[in-house]
């Protein structure tokens, strides 16, 4: 089982077919595998930096093969970018950016991170939308240099563009005239089959949320059994000291085997976290991307919704005016044009979105099948391996406990 | 093995069990005479016999030569004879073991005896306290339970009888067997636990309660010597009123030692103690001044003042000691370890089970949102595995728990030891306590003849005081040597105790491994398979095909 896990999140994602690219000529291929987690600087200054390795045959990139160095927050920087940019696309999710200090550094900690970087940066590669990213290729060419100087430009995440104030501010208007025209619910779809998705969606996250923490504690308290046992085995072999003749052997052989099963356990905890728990937890934060595209879509409806209210409120008003004052109407006509031209743009960012959300939803069933059904199957043979392992262990004692003359009293017994 | 009377292993009976048959209202049979204590106890009317015969269930019993005692010895006019000295034939209590019997038996009261005695406690039930007076609105009240037992040992003549008890009257019993049988290793009884009454009474704590003293009067059941005690088969058969006095009324033994306390103070006459009664360890209220002595003898003893004539020499057994005090750190460890891998093995169940539950939940829900059906019946597949998993766990555990119990109820069986080998060191303060005291008699005595030969023919006073003196120390020596006899009687329970004891640790430690081991195994493999046929049918669900080298074409996500 293990080469298969390999496999499986090494980065070798095989070739895109035509259809999925959009591109006509021949298949874009984009591999990026994430590795060699390395500590840099020290202190407070410490952080974690990863390889990033990429082969590729698109026309796009300044050669086949490139390998850069990155940091967590180049990844957060690059999410960001994507999810600015690609509204209506479920951008696949970042793992937990925060842990307890101490943990920070520790060698699980470290691997989960990569494993999770590794499948964000592949889900990146593998979408038909995002792989084309002029970002995605920033980030996988620029020199440490020029990285560090784009995530520092960035600044704050909610850095705007001018018009983006002025939006800004007319979406305030429309709210306090909405409220004074009695409007104050948030205008919202009515689509029922969307509603049906939207509420989908929420639950999705609670049942999965739910399964995550479940097997989380499953793979804590497997460990936790992995180290009673460790100290178990050792308090039955001292009492096996002090027993003596074959009793103590017995005990003896008890103590080495718990020891024995102990050290198993403690190292299939990690696999099991790997194989079990971080999938589902990627699946949490996937349904909770999902849930960012929908207030996307809303809010891009919204505006949509607005702006169409407010062009024809300021067409009528238009009218109106070219009859009282005709001297104003040029100037209000331009702006009547303004607001209309910007009517139609929501529009269509909400029509794209809708579009891209509905595909979105399809890859996302049906991956979500595929991964979920391996990850259950895995798990399955995980648990059978371990149980078979801890039946073949205790049975060595078998024949040695069995003996009917276990325990007979030999004369000068020492114990 | 089956025994006739004569046969069977109650070999050995307390004098103390037997002034103790005597009702409250009579008189200490020895406190209230001052004269030879021979006179007391032997010719045919003698004062336990008859009593014993009017009144009470043992009254049944003939008092027979054949019990051993040191109402026999003295029965023997004061000579003590050699062959009812012997310790009590203890092996002959221990019937052939078979050592092939693979049950536990710390608890089977028939294991390796071909004679039963089952006992079990039923049906508690409140008895409203009659006569106490009582502020308004708060009722006082008590639990007894039923205990009923089954047994074929002739000496308890009859098969089948039921008595109520109350847990007062089990406290009595494991007192009065304390001291009936000093050097055994005596089971100990369940925790008083001292509550509010409100307690008490909730069904919990009685159904605890009666599990405990059904374990407790089982491990009585089971040992070869306290089996056959009269003090248990009272308690199992007597009806009424538990016929056995509680020996720990202390209000009661204070004012006894406190009529005593005076004239031994001012040595007025000599108090003659029954040498059954110098024998007992001196307890407070039973006779101050004894305990006075024996603390003054045990700091000498300390700091080596005197030489004590009798050193614990058994080396062999201090060697044992030692040991056994080493094992009763690692049991203690052990038992520690193996509570803790329980609960840890249960919190894992307790997880596969919730786990279970939750891919059940989200499979349903996929399946009612009319989504991927696949995978959901995947998940379903898994979930129902991982409950059934989550059930061996939890029965795994319960059998893993009553195979380690047995560490800890040895761990709780090393108090008894403790308690047997404090009766043996009590017993050695008791002679070097009356050694002691001869041999300050003696010097007195010399001191007071060597000045009366002074004076001629020595005042009247003097002599009569040396006469009394010699009388004292004869009294004493004989003491001493029944104290002696008493401490050499212990020494032998101890050792052969302790054979027992290694001998069905050894088995019951066998035995619990064993059954661990096996337990583990099989459980393991039924979780194994379980798993693994989901895991089987899971693959078609998962869409890969056995190759595992292609299946990474079919992860492709797009």
């Amino acid at each position: 089982m293990e080469p298969f896990l390999l496999q499986r999140s090494a980065g070798g994602v095989p070739p895109l077919s035509p259809s999925m690219t959009g591109a006509g000529a021949g298949q874009s291929f984009l591999s990026i595998s994430v590795t060699d987690p390395v500590k840099l600087g020290s202190g407070v200054q410490a952080y974690i930096s990863y390889r990033v390795s990429t082969k590729t045959n698109m026309q796009e990139y300044r050669g086949p093969e490139k390998i850069v160095i990155r940091r967590f927050s180049d990844f957060v920087w690059l999410h960001e970018r994507l999810a600015e940019r690609n509204k209506g696309i479920v951008i696949p999710p970042l793992p937990e950016k925060s842990a307890v200090e101490k943990f920070r550094f520790s060698a699980e900690f470290i691997e989960v991170r990569r494993r999770a970087l590794d499948v964000f940066m592949n889900r990146i590669a593998t979408h038909p939308q995002l792989h084309m990213s002029e970002d995605l290729k920033n980030f996988l060419q620029a020199d440490e240099e020029a990285m560090e100087r784009a995530r520092s430009a960035e600044g704050s995440v909610f850095k705007k563009k001018p018009s983006d104030f002025m939006q800004m501010f007319k979406d305030v208007q429309m709210k306090v005239s909405d409220a004074v025209l009695g409007k104050d619910k948030p205008v919202e779809e009515t689509d029922p089959e969307y509603e049906k998705l939207k509420h989908y969606v929420v639950d999705l996250e609670d049942h999965l949320a739910e399964a995550q923490r479940q097997s989380m504690k499953l793979v804590k308290r497997q460990r936790e059994l992995g180290q009673v046992l460790s100290d178990f085995g050792k308090s039955v072999k001292l009492l096996g000291n002090c027993e003596g003749g074959s009793l103590g052997k017995a005990f003896a052989d008890l103590g080495g085997c718990a020891d024995q099963l102990s050290f198993k356990l403690q190292n299939k905890g990690l696999d099991l976290l790997l194989i079990f728990e971080e999938p589902l937890k990627e699946y949490v934060r996937t349904v909770q991307a999902i849930k960012v595209v929908m207030a996307d879509r809303a809010q891009a409806y919204r505006q949509h919704r607005e702006l169409t209210e407010s062009s024809k409120l300021k067409e009528l008003n238009l009218e109106k005016l070219k009859l009282l004052r005709p001297d104003k109407a040029g100037e209000v006509e331009a702006e009547v044009t303004e607001i209309k031209a910007q009517s139609d743009e929501a529009k269509l960012r909400y029509e794209e979105i809708v579009r891209l959300m509905e595909k979105e939803m399809v890859q996302f069933q049906e991956a979500k099948t595929r991964d979920l059904g391996l990850v259950l199957h895995d798990f399955a043979c995980a648990q059978a391996q371990l149980a078979s392992d801890t039946a073949d262990a205790w049975r060595t004692l078998l024949p040695y406990l069995d003996n009917p003359h276990l325990g007979e009293s030999t004369v000068t017994e020492s114990g | 093995m089956m025994g006739s009377e004569e046969d069977d292993g109650r070999l050995y009976t307390s004098t103390d069990m037997m002034e103790s048959l005597t009702l409250d209202s009579e008189p200490h049979p020895f406190l209230s005479n001052n004269s030879d204590y021979r006179n007391a106890m032997s010719g045919g009317g003698s004062f336990f016999s008859s009593s014993l015969q009017d009144s009470h269930p043992l009254a049944a019993k003939p008092v027979d030569t054949h019990r051993l005692g040191f109402q026999d010895s003295v029965r023997s006019s004061g000579s003590l004879r050699e062959d009812l000295v012997e310790p009590p034939s203890y092996a002959d209590a221990i019937f052939a073991r078979d050592l092939s019997h693979t049950t536990t038996s710390v608890f089977s009261q028939t294991d390796s005896f071909s004679d039963v005695l089952t006992i079990t406690v039923t049906n508690p039930q409140k008895i409203p306290e009659s006569g106490a007076s009582l502020a308004a609105g708060v009722t006082s009240s008590y639990v007894t339970y039923l205990i009923n037992t089954h047994t074929n040992i002739s000496s308890y003549q009859g098969t089948d009888f039921s008595v109520r008890r109350r847990f007062r009257d089990v406290v009595t019993l494991a007192d009065r067997l304390a001291e009936s049988f000093r050097g055994f290793f005596i089971p100990p009884r369940p925790d008083k636990n001292v509550v509010e009454s409100q307690v008490m009474h909730k069904h919990e704590f009685i159904e605890n309660r009666r599990a405990a003293l059904e374990k407790y009067l089982g491990r009585l059941a089971a040992h070869p010597v306290l089996r056959r005690s009269d003090e248990l088969r009272l308690f199992l058969k007597a009806e009424g009123k538990l016929p056995l006095l509680p020996t720990t009324d202390m209000a009661s033994r204070m004012l006894d030692g406190a009529v005593n306390l005076p004239r031994q103070l001012f040595g007025e006459g000599s108090v003659i103690l029954a040498p059954q009664e110098a024998v007992q360890p001196a307890k407070g209220g039973r006779d101050l001044v004894r305990l006075f002595k024996e603390l003054k003898q045990s700091v000498t003893n300390d700091w080596g003042g005197t030489r004590p004539a009798i050193i614990e020499e058994d080396k062999e057994f201090l060697e044992k000691k030692e040991k056994l005090q080493d094992l009763e750190h690692h049991l203690s460890d052990a038992s520690q370890q193996a509570e803790a891998l329980v609960k840890a093995q249960q919190e894992v169940g307790e997880v596969m089970g919730e786990l279970g539950l939750a891919f059940i939940k989200l499979a349903k829900y996929e399946t009612e949102a009319g989504y991927t059906p696949v995978h959901a019946a995947e998940a379903k597949c898994v979930a129902t595995a991982a409950v059934k998993a989550s059930r061996f766990y939890r029965e795994c555990n319960a059998q893993s728990v009553r195979h380690l119990d047995e560490l800890h109820e040895y761990l709780g069986l090393m108090h008894a030891l403790h308690t047997a080998f404090t009766d043996r060191s009590n017993a050695l303060l008791t002679v070097q306590t009356f050694l002691s005291d001869v041999a300050a008699n003696n010097m007195r005595i010399e001191k007071l003849e060597a000045a009366s030969n002074k004076v001629f023919g020595g005042s009247k006073t003097q002599n009569r005081k040396i006469s009394e003196l010699k009388e004292a120390v004869k009294v004493t020596e004989e003491a001493r040597d029944l104290a002696q006899k008493e401490y050499d009687c212990i020494k032998e329970h101890n050792r052969a105790e302790l054979e027992r004891f290694d001998e069905e640790r050894r088995r019951d430690f066998t035995n619990m491994l064993r059954g661990f081991a096996h337990t583990q195994v099989g459980y393991a493999e039924k979780i194994s398979n379980v798993w693994a046929k989901v895991a089987e049918d899971a693959r078609g669900y998962a869409g890969r095909s056995t190759d595992a080298t292609s299946s990474g074409l079919s992860s492709m996500p797009n």
